[in-house]
């Protein structure tokens, strides 16, 4: 079967497997860094960045400082931010059949793909991964529609015009791919397309290939999958956790006796661990508020951000910091908290037995119901009137290129006594900056990335053993800023086969079987024989029904009988159908038996001679011989077709049939 | 193969559902009910049949509960902590959360109010909590290597599950208590077509097809407002969880609409956590309140007060919800004989009431009832019926046997007239066997499942290749051979089925000799031969060889001179075993000349 890489993200895959008679799309991540590469989207004018100068060739031509701007040295794009898509030419995406997604990181491009490609299949998909990914294209939708920019640059995009551009948007790769951001409309039409699904339910696919989600440990509702027939086992392995945070555990059993395994979504940071990063994020929050300086999160809406305020719940007191409010900024923060507290089932153990309580499961609630923590849904509206500095805030977007972070890091860029720590793994926190250099604000970096990293892969990769391992290439070597680190790639037997955006892999496989099913009145007509101890064998003849990809085999219908004599003679008469199949015939005959068989049915001239391979078997009166050797029997005689019917079947009873 | 299924307790009677099933070899039982209207053993379900055998851990291989009502879970700490068992229970999420409270609740009403002994303790319910195992809806659940269960959404209450219990092809499914149609605060059930062997459906509504749900709604709310405002009090027992909610969240409605101020409380201490077990499993709950949980809760009612024993001498009208249900005994009970005196008030049973308890003697119209210590008690107020439960009636159940297809159906949890009503009803439209088994009784199912085997892709292909038949009436045959290995079954060519086995094959041939008068030449002779039966098997490959000699697919013939006679030819037919049918019928085809004249 074969492998379409539409996405070169490693941890925002999105791969097609043809698999079988059906086409399965596995994942649809955004890669969103591409915003980078654009101006932030401030949601109140901002002076500082429309006053940026105009970016000029080094020539002098003017004629794209429009479209770019210039700051501290890098240039940026002077437009609504663009997303980069999956590859839409590799193949036509509308004979996908079903789009299985593992987390909801990893579907922020279904709508490109349902409402744009033709697409007419199922989505699959954990209830946790569709309500939360609702959330977070909420937010995103929202924070990019409430900002609208007259002007969408395209001038720059043009490949002449990219060559003379600076690094990195002169590498920028696919710019012509490069999409706005999708409606609200299309997001309710693509999510309307998404069956829900529960961890270990075995879904068939048109009775050929069965899919099942299994808990990936990573994030709520965040699944790997398993693509299966019954004789060949795919194993999809996105975004996974070994560490107890808040999810349900990872389900590594499943994943044993694969054919072949695909690696996706490792941790993005493997040199930071998630614990000492937490710690980190901790104690640089309290010493900034303790000086009287504001703490600015940039974060997703849902996942990590659970946890840093389960860390908080249980730090604030000891750290002095009960006075300090917590702020949540986006539109979906209530909604965000609210269903965190609602999968019950998802939910690791610890916290599924609170529910059993019944407790809310995660202490958020406790925060929000102390005031601690108060969530708003925009800077606008009761935010201004309950703002009280100094104070931490929790908002996106990670990218720094829109929502309400924006604000924020406009607001508190220029003191030193801020700090912004970043926690997302998604963006380097570098890039994210750019825009706002020179930045007094203290920064500091506590990238929290629970996925496998390579010792995790590794190990686990020794427990499940599949026969091939297919991974992004990334992940076949060092990260390129530590090529010295040979221990942070995936170690196999054989070596791992790695793709690249666009290109189309063979997966190995070989499969020599299929199921069929015997029917029940056929099974009973069977006649097993036992040719050997504990191996037996029988001649089955039967009718081949094959429907949805499934096989059965009935009992033959019995032949019409034919009524009247006179009719049986015309029957005989004509001519015999397609090839009746006889079976094949092994064994031999022993000469002086069968000798004795003749005489006992009435054969009383019977004269044997020896042959150098056999015998010869003569009768004499019937002028008719018969050849005996070791693997063949050879029946030579005229004109009397009774006789020669009589001799064969004498010959059959001392062999077996096959 | 059979799938063997006896009723301890769920047969002809509504009281407890307990019931086992035996299918391909695995032993599994289907919830362990209490029976509410004893107070004796026979509350419980009699496992001796089991037991005479030996543990029951050893025999059975797993037990599931379908959903939290005493009737279907109350036995289960009795059953694995007095009885001995220690193997996997199934139940789901909501199920595993809420069983454990309303066990505790009903040992308390038991042990601590009536002072009975030999009844399990609260360290014994822990304990059987350990045993659990919570399933999600739709999951595959692997009991072992051959035996798996699946859930599916029942409705009902919340958490309440049907399960698909399969070994190998053979299944049976059973629904616990379920309904069809949406209600306030549920979905409705639904089930794929996953063609059972067996469906094992409760029938407490066997042959009711209920009005619908609007105007009992409205019935209730007119009967409870006309009680209001004559200044009467509203008696309504429930379970602290389920229907309870539905009712509650029909009244705030109500009362929020009509701006009324009487008060409504409920009784017991459950209500908090209960409707807390409401907020936290929403994704249970119906499309409606799971779409608004986020802007309002539904659970969270303003009307609606908790209950204090004091508010139940108060003077003027109010609307009491209290524990439990059937009013057998407990707070609901002790409101009943307070308020049963004055006919202006009312108690409106909105549920099912099993034989043996207050409620159902109220409901079967006996006035003058007997209490303890051999009081009577005179019943003057109103008693009104509601079915609120939600149940699946007729129309519900013959809805499920549509969406699952089963093969045979057996009913429980229902009275045995109504059963029987539904029984034919069932035969007569699905034409699949109904059985009804009283109590105590087994029901044996013949099952005939078909054998999956292995077919090399070598055979299967060549089969296939051949591509749709053209002639539908005369499907073609395909022959292989199955070899059985070690239990493994797989069809494969016989070519290769020789070879595996390390076995040649043993050719037959047969050689005839057919005198034909023919005074041409051999070759000429051949060549006669050979027009004529081209022209006849017009299916057949028919060659004419350079050497002289014909072929018919692989048989060969071969014309040569008679030795003596020059007028006389004499045709060799020599075909294998395996081209029988066509060898024969050339030899009879030629032993009859050639025609005259050659086309």
């Amino acid at each position: 079967f074969l492998q379409y890489c539409l996405s070169g993200h490693p941890t925002l895959p999105c791969n097609v497997l043809k698999f079988k008679s059906t086409t399965i799309m596995l994942d649809c991540g955004l890669d969103m860094t591409s915003t980078l590469n654009f101006l932030p989207l401030p949601l109140v004018q901002s002076p500082r960045l429309s006053k940026l100068p105009g970016w000029v060739l080094k020539d002098g031509s003017t004629f794209l400082d429009k479209e770019l701007k210039e700051c501290s040295g890098h240039v940026f794009v002077d437009s609504v931010p663009e997303f980069c898509l999956p590859e839409t030419e590799l193949l036509d995406l509308s004979t996908v059949d079903v789009i299985l997604i593992s987390n909801y990181h990893c579907m922020m491009a279904l709508p490109y793909i349902t409402e744009y490609t033709g697409f007419t299949g199922t989505v699959y998909a954990t209830e946790p991964t569709v309500q939360i990914g609702r959330l977070l294209m909420e937010e995103l939708v929202n924070s990019i529609e409430r900002v609208p920019k007259a002007q969408s640059a395209s001038m720059w995009k043009n490949k002449e015009v990219q060559r003379l551009l600076p690094a990195p948007l002169k590498d920028a790769v696919e710019v012509s791919m490069w999409r706005k951001c999708y409606t609200m409309p299309e997001v309710n039409a693509a999510l309307s397309k998404i069956q829900l699904v529960g961890y270990s339910q075995k879904i068939e696919l048109f009775g050929a290939v069965q899919v099942t989600p299994l808990s990936s440990g990573y994030a709520l509702g965040s699944s790997n999958w398993i693509i299966q027939s019954h004789y060949e086992k795919v194993s999809y392995v996105s975004g996974s956790s070994l560490l107890t945070t808040h999810p349900q555990p990872m389900d590594q059993a499943s994943l044993k006796n694969s054919d072949v395994l695909i690696l996706t979504g490792l941790t993005q940071i493997p040199t930071a661990n998630p614990d000492g990063m937490v710690g980190e994020f901790c104690s640089n929050l309290a010493m900034t508020v303790r000086n009287g300086g504001n703490v600015l999160v940039p974060c997703y809406p849902s996942g990590v951000i659970y946890d840093l305020l389960e860390c908080l719940y249980q730090y604030i007191d000891s750290a002095g910091l009960s006075n300090v409010p917590f702020y949540f900024i986006s539109p979906v923060a209530n909604s965000s908290l609210e269903f965190s507290q609602i999968f019950a089932e998802w939910l690791c153990h610890n916290k599924q037995t609170k529910v059993y309580l019944p407790e809310p499961p995660f202490p958020h609630a406790e925060l929000i119901q102390t005031n601690k923590l108060k969530h708003y849904p925009s800077i606008h509206g009761d935010f201004s009137n309950d703002f009280k500095q100094p104070c931490v805030v929790f908002t996106g977007h990670p990218s720094l290129r829109f929502g309400d972070v924006v604000h924020f890091m406009e607001l508190w860029g220029k003191s030193s006594l801020n700090t912004v720590i970043f926690t997302e793994p998604d963006f380097s926190y570098l890039d994210a900056l750019a825009p706002y250099q020179p930045l007094a604000m203290k920064c500091v970096y506590c990238p929290i990335d629970t996925r496998l990293n390579f010792i995790q892969v590794s190990k686990l990769l020794k427990e499940v053993q599949p026969l091939h391992v297919v991974c992004p290439e990334q992940y076949t070597q060092p990260p390129p800023t530590q090529s010295h680190r040979t221990d942070l790639l995936i170690d196999c037997q054989p070596p791992a086969m790695s793709y690249r955006r666009a290109e189309v892999l063979t997966l190995p496989y070989k499969r020599r079987y299929e199921k069929i099913e015997i029917m029940p009145d056929l099974a009973d007509s069977l006649v097993p024989l036992e040719i050997k101890p504990g191996i037996s064998l029988a001649t089955v003849s039967a009718v081949l029904h094959t429907k949805d990809n499934k096989h059965v085999l009935q009992l033959p219908p019995k032949p019409p009988q034919p009524p009247a004599s006179k009719k049986r003679k015309r029957v005989s008469e004509d001519v015999p159908e397609c090839k009746s199949l006889k079976p094949l015939l092994s064994g031999s005959i022993p000469v002086e038996q069968f000798v004795q068989t003749l005489e006992k049915h009435g054969f009383s001239d019977v004269k044997v001679e020896d042959t150098a391979k056999g015998h010869i078997v003569l009768l004499q009166e019937a002028e008719t011989l018969i050849q005996l050797e070791e693997d063949s029997t050879h029946i030579i005689c005229d004109n009397d077709e009774p006789l020669r019917v009589k001799l064969r079947d004498l010959v059959l009873k001392f062999l077996q049939k096959f | 193969l059979l799938v063997l299924c006896w009723c301890p307790g769920a047969g002809q009677d509504v009281g407890r559902s307990c019931i086992l099933v035996s299918i391909a070899g695995k032993n599994v039982m289907l919830d362990c009910g209490m029976h509410m209207g004893y107070n004796d053993d026979r509350r419980f379900p009699d496992f001796s049949y089991i037991t005479q055998n030996g543990r029951l851990t050893d025999f059975l291989d797993c037990v599931i509960i379908s959903h939290f009502h005493l009737d279907h879970c109350g036995a289960l700490p009795y059953f694995s902590e007095m009885v001995g068992y220690d193997g996997p229970i199934y139940m789901t999420h909501p199920t595993k959360a809420i069983c454990p409270i309303l066990l505790e609740d009903y040992r308390k009403i038991t042990v601590d109010k009536k002072g009975e002994t030999n009844f399990f303790t609260s360290q014994m319910i822990k304990d059987c909590m350990k045993k659990v195992v919570a399933v999600h809806l739709h999951q595959t659940v692997q009991v072992d290597e051959e035996l798996e269960i699946k859930a599916y959404y029942a409705g009902h209450v919340l958490g309440a599950a049907m399960f698909q219990i399969k070994v190998g092809c053979e299944s049976v499914v059973y629904t616990g208590d379920y309904n069809m149609t949406p209600d306030r605060h549920l979905g409705a059930a639904w089930i794929d077509k996953c063609r059972p062997d067996l469906l094992i459906s409760e029938s407490t509504y066997a042959t009711t097809i209920r009005d619908s749900k609007r105007c009992r709604e409205r019935d209730f709310l007119k009967k409870v407002h006309e009680t209001v405002e004559r200044g009467g009090k509203v008696l309504i027992p429930v379970f602290a969880l389920g229907r309870a909610q539905e009712l509650c969240i029909l009244l705030e409605t109500f009362w929020e609409r009509m701006n009324l101020k009487a008060p409504i409380y409920f009784s017991t201490g459950l209500t908090e956590k209960a409707n807390h077990y409401y907020k936290l499993f929403i994704t249970w709950t119906n499309q409606k309140i799971r779409k608004t949980f986020v802007q309002r809760n539904m659970f969270e009612f303003k009307h609606i007060k908790a209950f204090d024993r004091a508010f139940a001498d108060n003077p003027g009208p109010m609307v009491v919800f209290a524990t439990p249900g059937m009013l057998h005994a407990g707070q609901s009970l002790q409101i009943f004989r307070k308020w049963a005196g004055n006919e202006k008030n009312m108690v409106i049973m909105p549920g099912y009431c099993v034989q043996g308890t207050v409620g159902h003697k109220i409901l079967s119209g006996q006035r003058k009832l007997e209490m303890e210590g051999r009081q009577i008690l005179e019943v003057k107020m109103q008693v009104e019926y509601m079915s609120f439960s939600a149940h699946a009636d007729a129309k519900g159940i013959m809805q499920l046997i549509r969406q699952a297809e089963p093969r045979n159906v057996l009913l429980v949890h229902g009275e045995a007239k109504k059963m029987e009503f539904l029984k034919q009803k069932i035969e007569q439209e699905f034409h699949v066997s109904c059985f009804m088994p009283a109590n105590g009784e087994t029901t044996t199912i013949l099952t005939n499942p078909c054998i999956p085997v292995d077919i090399s892709l070598g055979l299967l292909k060549r089969e296939t290749a051949i591509g749709p038949l053209p002639d539908a009436k005369k499907p073609k045959l395909m022959h292989g051979t199955l070899l059985m290995k070690d239990n493994s079954f797989r069809l494969i060519s016989p070519e290769q089925a020789l070879k595996e086995l390390g076995l040649a094959e043993h050719q037959l041939r047969f050689t005839c000799r057919v005198h034909i008068q023919d005074p041409r030449k051999e070759h000429e002779t051949g060549l006669r031969v050979y027009n004529h039966l081209k022209g006849i098997l017009k299916d057949y490959s028919v060659q004419h060889l350079p050497d002289g000699s014909i072929t018919v697919e692989s048989i060969l013939i071969q014309a040569t001179a008679h030795s003596e006679d020059q007028g006389t030819k004499v045709l060799l037919v020599s075909w294998t075993y395996q081209d029988e049918e066509l060898g024969s019928y050339l030899t009879s085809l030629l032993k009859k000349g050639l025609p005259q004249s050659t086309p």
